[in-house]
């Protein structure tokens, strides 16, 4: 991952841990981060990953978020018909 | 068109978004974001022009290059000109400009500045280099300052003495704090960094709902996500109950990371601070604690403290809100992302860049 923009972060999966380093699928690549941040990650989660560590474990439960905004914006727009 | 498992297009839920967005914003509403990724996916999306006009984005100091200060990146471009030091910085950092020039001129006049992409590359720079100091150069906000204190942890725990960090490392809640105690600040609501949260959780920032009655939401970085966001400021609003709500709920906690919080407390204090363009803003500003000195560069080498120094253009205005980037009278003139005059036009991420890029004016 040669990216230099510091600011981004990006998704990956956890493949493989190895002590404070972790194996990490991003974006097709396996990469080596720093799991220190998130010392309780197990293989198989999803991490939001930040200048080469593991900043969070992201929850996969898209669907749950997705239906949460749908009903969100038919509760809005019921309210001003 | 890629399609969800709840089975709605993207586009489909774009235009939702957007539709509750027009029939809702009845008002006039200034949001601030105040996030780098945010200003660059709301003017790559063309999100301002399909918004309705009672809605004004405005871009904060989000950008942690924009707002490095010219005499932090003085202090550095002096250290790297130093014969026995490596730097190592973020590749961003290399064309900020400093008072006579910017880590790329220093570079071009011999300075060993090396790019690194996390922290632990300039521990390693300073393992392969024993003879030679190898400096951290510690940028970014809460996401970034607990992996240079992992950095530092590592350096005490292996004694690598030739290692130490120059932090400019910030804190988002104290400028946000600054900004709302300014009286000529007309900002209604905030859209909340993510990933800063992600760290930083959302407590330290709910004095901006209880304080200052400003809603403020803490938003993903998709457009859909930042529509979202908008949609939710604009019901706290409609119902005058400020709070903060976090729309990035997959990566957000209310506590945040507490593993990464204690690593910057244990590492850091807070001290005064100087923002680019706004000046000295008191204890915004992560500094390394005293007991860790031999790893604070600012100590080991003598660096002198914060001080402000004219920029020049006027970044600080528009990181306020106060002005857009075409009202500077340097804009696409002499101030490009090619020949940037100000930090907000050297990031990507900076106002001025993202404004440029994805205006008319940039192509
Ligand atoms: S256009 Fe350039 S000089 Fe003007 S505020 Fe933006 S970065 Fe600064």
């Amino acid at each position: 991952m040669r990216c230099t923009n510091m600011c981004l972060a990006v998704i990956g999966k956890v493949m493989r841990l190895e002590e404070t380093q972790a194996k990490v699928k991003v974006e097709g690549n396996l990469v080596n981060i720093n799991i220190q941040l998130t010392p309780t990650v197990c293989a198989g989660q999803h991490v939001l990953v930040h200048a080469g560590f593991a900043i969070a474990v992201v929850a996969e439960d898209e669907a749950t978020e997705t239906q949460a905004l749908l009903d969100q914006i038919a509760g809005v727009l019921d309210d001003v018909k | 068109m890629m399609s969800n498992n709840v089975g709605v297009s993207e586009q489909q839920f774009l235009e939702l978004v957007l539709k509750a967005i027009s029939e809702t914003a009845d008002k006039q509403l200034r949001i601030m974001e105040v996030c780098g990724t945010h200003t660059m996916a709301i003017a790559r999306s063309g999100m301002k022009q399909v918004l309705p006009n009672t809605i004004t984005l405005l871009s904060g100091p989000g950008c942690p290059v924009c707002v490095t200060d010219v005499s932090d990146i003085d202090d550095a471009c002096i250290l790297a000109g130093r014969s026995d030091v490596i730097l190592a910085s973020y590749g961003d950092m290399l064309r900020v400009p400093g008072t006579s020039g910017s880590l790329t001129t220093a570079r071009i006049s011999g300075a060993d500045i090396r790019v690194i992409y996390s922290s632990f590359d300039a521990l390693r720079l300073a393992i392969d280099n024993p003879q030679r100091e190898v400096i951290l150069y510690g940028v970014g906000f809460e996401t970034t300052a607990p992996t240079s204190a992992v950095a530092i942890e590592a350096a005490i725990r292996a004694d690598i003495g030739n290692f130490s960090v120059l932090s400019v490392h910030k804190a988002v809640p104290p400028i946000l704090r600054f900004l709302l105690s300014d009286r000529d600040l007309s900002i209604d609501a905030f859209l909340l960094p993510g990933h800063v949260c992600t760290i930083a959780g959302t407590c330290d920032f709910d004095f901006i709902a209880e304080e200052y009655l400003r809603p403020c939401v803490v938003a993903g970085f998709e457009p859909v996500d930042i529509l979202e966001a908008i949609l939710m400021v604009i019901k706290q609003y409609q119902e005058n109950m400020p709070t903060v709500e976090v729309q990035y709920r997959r990566a957000v906690k209310a506590r945040g990371n507490t593993v990464g919080r204690q690593y910057i407390t244990r590492y850091f204090n807070l001290a005064d601070c100087v923002w680019r363009g706004i000046g000295l803003v008191p204890a915004s500003g992560f500094k390394i604690r005293d007991e860790y000195s031999k790893w604070d560069a600012r100590a080991k080498f003598n660096v002198s403290p914060p001080r402000v120094v004219a920029a020049g253009c006027v970044c600080g205005d528009i990181l306020k809100g106060k002005k857009q980037p075409p009202e500077c009278e340097y804009y696409g003139v002499n101030c490009t992302p090619a020949n940037p005059q100000g930090p907000c036009m050297v990031s990507e991420e900076g106002s001025c860049a993202a404004f440029y890029r994805y205006s008319c004016l940039g192509g």
